[in-house]
């Protein structure tokens, strides 16, 4: 551990640290724009000079020096570095003056403003007048697709974005062009840009050259009311915090969370706001005639109660949709428990999960940070660059360490990393167990959605968990087999155990063919939209959502809820870590919270459930999932019922796997709604085409 | 003044034969195997007390660059990159030896390959030397027939030559810069450190040493180290190539003493000045990078390292541009100003910013369109950009001016008072009709 003199403190840091990080333990602040902690080094903005005593007589980019690179001097005193001598000032002093010659002067009309790095440094660092005389340099704005805008006057030419595109992202398709002050920042075929992660980039940008299309010039950051609150796009469970001003959702950003999502968040995450806005339930509605009607709750609940009237519970069926939070699955449970209804299941997907193996039968075991440390990843019919982009930035994290072999059973997709393509289906994975011997020493066995929502799923299952045993991926301080959710809901209403019960309970695939057969009379879908809607034949159904999708259409009475950013709800991610979201905005209309809703259906049922708000829903909760109290901590399951899945007899079929998502911007009611989503979907569908000929 | 039987480059006009017969008539590839033979400290140490300061104009000692390679070659391979991406204005030097003395490059190679456990050398040749590259190509293929180099070569050391054609880019003369280029980027210099030492072209240890600072390895080798270090003066050892341009009655390139008085260097080599020594203004003594100096204080420096450094400009490539009182000083800069504008690669702030910034008003001072305050503006951007910089073109940029305003300050006043004094000034019309 080198010791370094910083404005006169002495300090110990860590080997290979950089004199930048160095002086911000310090405490000494070091103004930067291209130096990004998560992306490799350009030291190309000089901001960050400062001087180092022993050196050369010019300032050094601290962002780009290691502590260690410094020489103690002559009679061993540890190396002494200045952040605030005049030749530092004067540095910084001439840098911002050269960033700011050619950047125009239209701070009033740019979206950056109040959150600008150029803006708040220049304040701290720069000085008040200007001594540039000449026509300032204009460059043309670049098409970057529906997401992004572009204003490249204004650009910097920190490279950022670049960096983050081509390391993270893992798409070269974002560079500089030209020479000197013609050099341009673009895709090189001004083409969109195809990453699903591009919308960092916005944030990266520390200026107003890269901002977000959908947000143009309609808030300043100052006005808006700041959530910090979780995702439910996918099961990543990424943190965000969502920006409202009033009721209006205006944006979404990523929250740092190390764990989880470092500080990236998917496109879908970020643009998906709009979608909370149009298509909305914001009342309840009743069928008459063969026609909805907007109708009040009371009206609601009494035809609901009218039509259970009489019904047997074994007539009636709840299917769970994927964004349903844990609390409200747990309520659903108990009302179905109540009513001695035993066909409830939270996969709509048809998925095995939750039958059989315990917690740890379902949970993406190793830990999303867990990525990093394994040494050969095995993919099983799951495409993570569409179902979890946050996490597959993590894999391709991991690639470009080095030393780890990543292979492919499914669809051979571009995931923007190489890998080792075995195969398209089952007999691939037969194979693969037949020929691979162990030789990792922290084997990761990812199964995706794809190959469990399948009839043959709980073979599959039962081939991959077999395939985690024979790479020595379970062992003991190691748990390599992963499952990887696409639903944010699913393992909350897993955890609470909303599944079918074991003496003749219906899964959703039994209750849509018993529906369809006429063996059903009542079915509600909670937030369930990815069935097949159309086939439910005669059943009264109740649909219980956010927005006028599949699930809406064919109900007889839809009860209007609240969507994730408009209540406070538990949602467990796909590694088992429980997070809450927050109320950044109210639901519209007469919607109601989720919780307050079944409280009061249940009541019209005859048969309360025994709560009366949502503390005592909790309490009750925690009572059955403890795990769901401990929020923001990943309760690793035991491992003891891993070795049940293996128990499953009959043989995998010959349909190769194919990836949950196909269409990643339309994967969920909210996504579907929104504008924004549907131009990303259809330019990648135009792209597709133009691919395909 | 240096005697003939003490240069280096014998064919450097291209009077003989510049193939391998030609060569070895003039004693190259004599006794390299022998060199080679008494080992890498020999060869390293032999260069060392040569004193060869590097030729690419900072003049760092090539014995002591050599001597940071690694000792032993670890899991990576060493590299040899030479640098023949000659593009300073002024500098002519190297084209000679590719085109007349390759042989002399080729064997240079295989030596200080030799010297650093270097098995592969990279030779980066600019873009625009088309002829040059077909010329070095040919003695490299030469040699590989004559199994010189080569797998299993006479002289005992495997070595792979790999001529490349640059782009034509003057950043790429840059050592990382040139690094990056060789790997397919985008050619921007890379930070340092690490130093190419350590981490250089595909982060393998690697030395990158101007063409004729290699050229010259051999015949040191041959002669010794005694003998070359007794040429010139303390410090400044050794033979050197001074491209002579500009307002002389013979431009040339010639091999002289370092240390060699400007005055004798002219007179002797290039006819002497146009129109007489009284009609000297200034000389830009080291290639466009360096300071400007005024007729009177180099008419008698020796023109070496420390002499020049001492007036605050440099020997650099030895690329001595001479201009007469009828040069338009501030013009002549201003051209200096644009090629840097040009040739920046935009990679760093202070640079992509500062070079057209400094080119943009020098314009306007060639003009007189300017304010007299503009100038110690400008000497305070050129301070601003100097030292602030990836690399040093940024440095390079910067000096030109400083040595103008150095010296010839009152040449820019004088100018903007005539503009002052005359606002239906020719260009001011021509340049509002124009907008």
């Amino acid at each position: 551990m080198p010791k370094i003199k910083i404005d006169g403190t002495e300090i110990e840091v860590e080997n290979g640290l950089t004199l930048l990080q160095a002086c911000e333990q310090a405490g000494a602040e070091v103004p930067r724009f291209c130096y990004h902690e998560r992306l490799s080094i350009a030291g190309n903005c000089r901001m960050c000079l400062v001087e180092v005593k022993g050196g050369p007589p010019k300032p050094q980019a601290s962002c780009a020096m290691s502590v260690n690179d410094l020489r103690p001097g002559p009679n061993g005193e540890p190396p002494e570095v200045f952040t605030k001598t005049p030749m530092v000032k004067k540095a910084r002093e001439g840098v911002m003056e050269f960033l700011l010659i050619n950047h125009p002067l239209d701070c009033p009309i740019c979206d950056q403003g109040g959150e600008c790095d150029l803006q708040d440094q220049a304040m701290a660092y720069g000085v008040d007048k200007n001594r540039f005389h000449e026509n300032k340099r204009a460059v043309e704005d670049k098409y970057l697709g529906p997401l992004i805008k572009t204003e490249m006057t204004r650009c910097i030419q920190c490279t950022r974005c670049v960096r983050f595109t081509t390391e993270v992202g893992g798409i070269e398709e974002m560079g500089a062009t030209g020479r000197g002050e013609d050099m341009e920042i673009t895709t090189y075929l001004n083409k969109a840009i195809s990453s699903e992660l591009q919308g960092n980039i916005v944030d990266l940008c520390p200026v107003g050259a890269l901002t977000s299309r959908p947000y143009e010039f309609k808030a300043r950051p100052w006005e808006l009311r700041k959530t910090p609150t979780i995702d439910v796009m996918d099961a990543v469970g990424s943190n965000i915090r969502v920006d409202a001003r009033g009721r209006e959702v205006m944006r979404i950003l990523p929250r740092t969370h190390e764990d989880v999502n470092e500080e990236w968040i998917s496109d879908k995450t970020r643009f998906v706001w709009d979608g909370l806005k149009t298509q909305r339930l914001d009342r309840p509605y009743v069928r008459e005639f063969g026609k909805l009607r907007a109708a009040n709750w009371t009206e609601a609940f009494q035809r609901i109660a009218q039509r259970m009237k009489g019904v047997k519970p074994e007539r009636v069926g709840i299917i769970l949709g994927d964004l349903v939070a844990a609390a409200e699955a747990f309520s659903w449970r108990q009302l179905a428990e109540q009513l001695g209804i035993k066909n409830i299941d939270c996969r709509q997907d048809g998925s095995p999960l939750g039958e059989k193996g315990g917690r740890a039968g379902y949970l993406f075991n190793t830990g999303i940070a867990g990525i990093e440390q394994a040494d050969s990843i095995l993919i099983i019919g799951s495409n993570p660059r569409l179902e979890a982009p946050v996490l597959n930035a993590r894999i391709r994290k991991r690639y470009l360490k080095g030393g780890c072999a990543i292979s492919v059973i499914g669809e051979k997709a571009d995931l923007t990393y190489p890998y080792h393509y075995v195969g398209a289906g089952p007999e691939s994975l037969t194979q693969f167990l037949a020929v691979e011997s162990p030789a990792a020493a922290k084997p990761m066995v990812i199964v995706g959605q794809g190959a469990l929502a399948r009839p043959d799923g709980r073979q599959v299952l039962a081939a991959a968990y077999k395939a985690a045993v024979r790479l020595g991926a379970v062992k003991e301080g190691w748990n390599g087999f992963n499952v990887l959710h696409t639903a944010a809901g699913r393992i909350g209403a897993l955890d609470v155990c909303a599944l079918p019960a074991s003496d003749g309970g219906k899964a959703t695939l039994e209750m849509l063919d018993a529906a369809k057969s006429g063996e059903l009379d009542v079915l509600f879908l909670i937030g369930a939209d990815e069935i097949d809607t159309t086939a439910l034949g005669a059943t009264f159904v109740v649909y219980a959502g956010t927005h006028g999708d599949a699930g809406a259409h064919r109900a007889d009475v839809i009860l209007a809820g609240a969507a994730y950013v408009e209540k406070q709800a538990t949602y467990v991610n796909t590694e088992g870590r429980p997070q809450m979201t927050q109320r950044a905005s109210l639901p519209p209309g007469d919607a109601r919270e989720d919780w307050a809703i079944f409280r009061a259906l249940s009541e019209a049922l005859g048969s309360a459930l025994p709560w009366n708000n949502l503390d005592e829903l909790r309490t009750s909760m925690y009572k059955q999932a403890p795990q769901l109290l401990k929020l923001d901590h990943r309760s690793e399951a035991v491992t003891a019922e891993l070795a049940d899945l293996a128990a499953v007899s009959g043989a995998m079929s010959h349909e190769p796997f194919r990836s949950a998502v196909s269409d990643f911007y339309m994967t969920n009611p909210i996504a579907r709604a929104s504008r924004t989503m549907a131009e990303c979907a259809a330019l990648k569908n135009v792209r597709a085409l133009e691919a395909a000929e | 003044m240096l005697a003939d039987k003490d240069r280096i480059f014998t064919n450097i006009y291209g009077f003989h034969d510049w193939g391998l017969e030609g060569a070895r008539k003039r004693g190259c590839w004599s006794g390299t195997k022998g060199f080679i033979e008494k080992g890498r400290d020999w060869m390293v140490n032999e260069v060392k007390a040569s004193g060869l300061r590097g030729r690419g104009g900072a003049g760092f000692p090539t014995g002591l660059k050599w001597s940071f390679m690694p000792k032993v070659i670890g899991e990576r391979p060493h590299y040899l990159v030479v640098n023949a991406d000659e593009s300073e204005p002024g500098t002519c030097k190297d084209r000679e030896i590719l085109r007349h003395e390759p042989h002399l490059l080729v064997e240079g190679c295989l030596l200080a390959g030799a010297a650093m456990g270097c098995h592969t050398a990279f030779i980066y040749v600019r873009g625009e030397f088309i002829r040059e590259r077909e010329h070095l190509q040919a003695a490299v293929d030469q040699a590989y027939e004559a199994r010189l180099i080569g797998k299993n070569n006479v002289n005992g050391w495997d070595f792979d030559i790999v001529v490349h054609h640059g782009a034509g880019a003057y950043i790429c003369g840059e050592e990382t810069a040139m690094l990056e280029s060789l790997e397919g980027k985008k050619g921007q210099p890379r930070m340092k450190p690490p130093f190419p030492a350590n981490v250089g072209l595909y982060g393998a240890p690697t030395t990158v040493n101007n063409v004729e600072s290699i050229a010259v390895a051999g015949t040191i080798m041959r002669r010794g180290a005694t003998w070359f270090n007794s040429i010139g003066r303390p410090n400044n050892a050794g033979t050197k190539l001074f491209c002579i341009s500009g307002h002389v009655n013979r431009p040339c390139v010639v091999e002289e003493e370092l240390g060699i008085p400007f005055r004798e260097l002219i007179e002797r080599h290039a006819g002497g000045v146009r129109g007489g020594w009284d009609n000297l203004l200034a000389v830009i003594p080291g290639g466009s990078s360096v300071r400007m100096v005024p007729a009177a204080q180099i008419i008698d420096t020796p023109m070496d390292f420390d002499s020049l450094s001492k007036l605050r400009s440099g020997l650099g490539t030895a690329a001595v541009i001479v201009m007469d009182k009828s040069t338009d000083l501030i013009k002549a800069i201003a051209r200096l100003a644009y090629f840097y504008k040009h040739e920046s690669c935009g990679q760093c702030t202070p640079c992509r910013e500062g070079t057209g910034w400094m080119w943009r008003v020098m314009t306007r001072m060639a003009e007189g369109r300017a304010e007299k305050r503009e100038i110690d503006m400008l000497l305070d951007v050129t301070k601003q950009i100097e030292g602030h910089t990836i690399c040093a073109l940024g440095d390079a940029a910067a000096w030109p001016i400083q040595g103008l305003i150095a010296h010839f300050r009152h040449v820019i006043e004088e100018r903007i008072d005539q503009y002052a004094a005359n606002p239906d000034h020719d260009g001011a019309v021509r340049r509002i009709a124009a907008e």
